[in-house]
């Protein structure tokens, strides 16, 4: 057999999940999705002692409209995220990503929280929590916090989870009017983990200045890696093609070469990445809102 | 040994009761534990896709689940498809217009594409091949498999 033997539990509730997490502590692993837990433990790179199967525990699935935002439940399917109607209207950037991540059968099983917990520097949601300011509720038997997006990604599949937390929910912040998103990425084939890709959101004020724009890159670093360049560059400004050209190119972003592609190439990309999605959120600022 | 868990579940429309160990995975108990050796193991970590099979009506990977979470599920691997001894109309079709050659992926893409021609019945090229990105053939070059969907398409009509 691929995986080496462990204890399965299948807790119906998250209480008693957390529980279990509090008795077993690091002996133990979260089972969500399992299409990045499942391949680590078939290759043995992952032996964990305990498996908590969260897949059953139904409060942990959900799609809910919160007062400035929407609320995803951590076990919701990608490919439910995906497709939710919600989410296309109120979080467009969510729902332009979703295709990228892998194929349809993955989708099916993959959850939303497994793919941040994860914290793969190749995946994209990751990329796009950043983007958007979203906010994560982590629990334990004894209470909850909240970490901002920028807190929670620490390092290469590292996020600010104690091995007694279970990733519950995600909170993404509605855009304020006068903003516009995008994604894009480079992939060889589509569905396979991308060479590198980018997200941003952009806000515009009354007179057509750039108020706030992020601009995230995936498959650069350890961690999504949020450009503070472009900010600088676009900020108080009108974003014209030119500005945006040259904001793309010659931003903090600074790839290593890697298997795929040279140093060389992956700055190209990064730059050819970045002005596709500044261009494209800029081109799509809702002035109706 | 590790303490067995007993799953009941539905296969093809067959009721099953074992006892599993939690780390069988499901694509060797389908092959081991039942018999339905039609869902084949490839890569065993996602990638190929030989092993798609329908949980609950949706296409997944039975290589990346283990047979204790399908415990109370209803599943349909490729010995499902054909019914009273007739091949299914997607299986005609693939061996109509040459959709395979060695066999070894056929059930993973036929069980990848039930769903998909069910949820959309007129599906062009370019979403043919995006239903199909997730399956990995060696033999074909996909033109015929591609041919195969849209051949299906029609006769499933
Ligand atoms: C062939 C293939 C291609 C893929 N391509 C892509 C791709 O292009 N882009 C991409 O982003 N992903 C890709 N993936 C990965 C996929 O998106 C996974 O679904 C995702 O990375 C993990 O989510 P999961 O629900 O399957 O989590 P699991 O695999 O179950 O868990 C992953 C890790 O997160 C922990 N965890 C899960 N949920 C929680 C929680 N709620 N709280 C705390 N810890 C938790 C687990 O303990 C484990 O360590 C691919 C996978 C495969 C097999």
């Amino acid at each position: 057999m691929k995986p080496p033997s462990f204890q399965y539990h299948a807790p119906k509730t998250l209480a008693e999940a957390l529980s279990l997490l509090t008795q077993h502590g690091s002996d133990a692993k979260v089972l969500a999705g399992g299409q990045s837990l499942v391949p680590m433990m078939n290759f043995r790179v992952a032996q964990p002692a305990i498996l908590i199967d969260i897949n059953r525990i139904k409060e942990l699935a959900y799609i809910k409209d919160g007062n400035d935002g929407l609320r995803i439940g951590a076990m919701t399917r990608q490919r439910t995220v995906e497709r939710d109607a919600n989410v296309a209207k109120r979080s467009p950037l969510i729902h332009e990503t979703m295709p990228h991540i892998a194929h349809p059968q993955i989708r099916n099983r993959g959850t939303i929280g497994g793919s941040i917990a994860h914290a793969d520097p190749a995946s994209e949601l990751p990329t796009v929590m950043l983007t958007l300011n979203a906010k994560l509720l982590a629990k334990n038997a004894k209470g909850e916090r909240w970490i901002d997006a920028q807190d929670f990604f620490v390092g290469l599949f590292t996020t600010a989870l104690e091995p007694d937390e279970i990733l519950a929910e995600i909170q993404i912040p509605d855009l304020p009017a006068r903003s516009g998103y995008a994604f894009e990425e480079v992939a060889r084939r589509h569905g396979d983990y991308a060479m590198m890709g980018a997200a941003a959101t952009m806000t515009l004020d009354e007179n057509g200045k750039c108020k706030d724009v992020r601009l995230v890159f995936l498959s650069v670093g350890e961690t999504p890696l949020l450009s503070s360049s472009a900010a600088q560059a676009l900020i108080g400004n009108k974003p014209t093609p030119e500005l945006i050209q040259s904001a793309a190119a010659d931003t903090d972003i600074t790839p290593s070469s890697n298997i795929h592609a040279s140093e060389r190439y992956r700055k190209h990309l990064a730059n050819v990445l970045g002005k596709r999605v500044l261009t494209k959120a800029y081109g799509r600022v809702a002035t109706d809102r | 040994m590790t303490d067995t868990i007993s799953i009941s579940l539905k296969v093809n429309g067959v009721q099953y009761k074992k006892d599993v160990e939690p780390r069988l995975l499901l694509s060797d108990f389908l092959r081991h534990e039942l018999d339905l050796t039609g869902t084949h193991v490839g890569c065993e970590h996602g990638v190929c896709g030989s092993c798609t099979i329908l949980l609950d009506g949706e296409a997944v990977r039975s290589c990346l689940i283990f047979a204790a979470q399908a415990d109370g599920c209803e599943l349909t691997t490729v010995e499902g498809l054909a019914q009273n001894g007739k091949l299914h109309p997607l299986q005609e079709a693939f061996r109509e217009a040459h959709g395979l050659q060695c066999g070894y992926c056929t059930p993973g893409f036929l069980m990848t594409l039930i769903p998909f021609l069910k949820e959309n019945p007129n599906p062009n090229e370019a979403e043919i091949r995006d239903a199909l990105s997730g399956n990995i053939c060696r033999c074909t070059g996909y033109q015929n498999i591609v041919k195969a969907v849209q051949l299906g398409a029609e006769k499933m009509k």
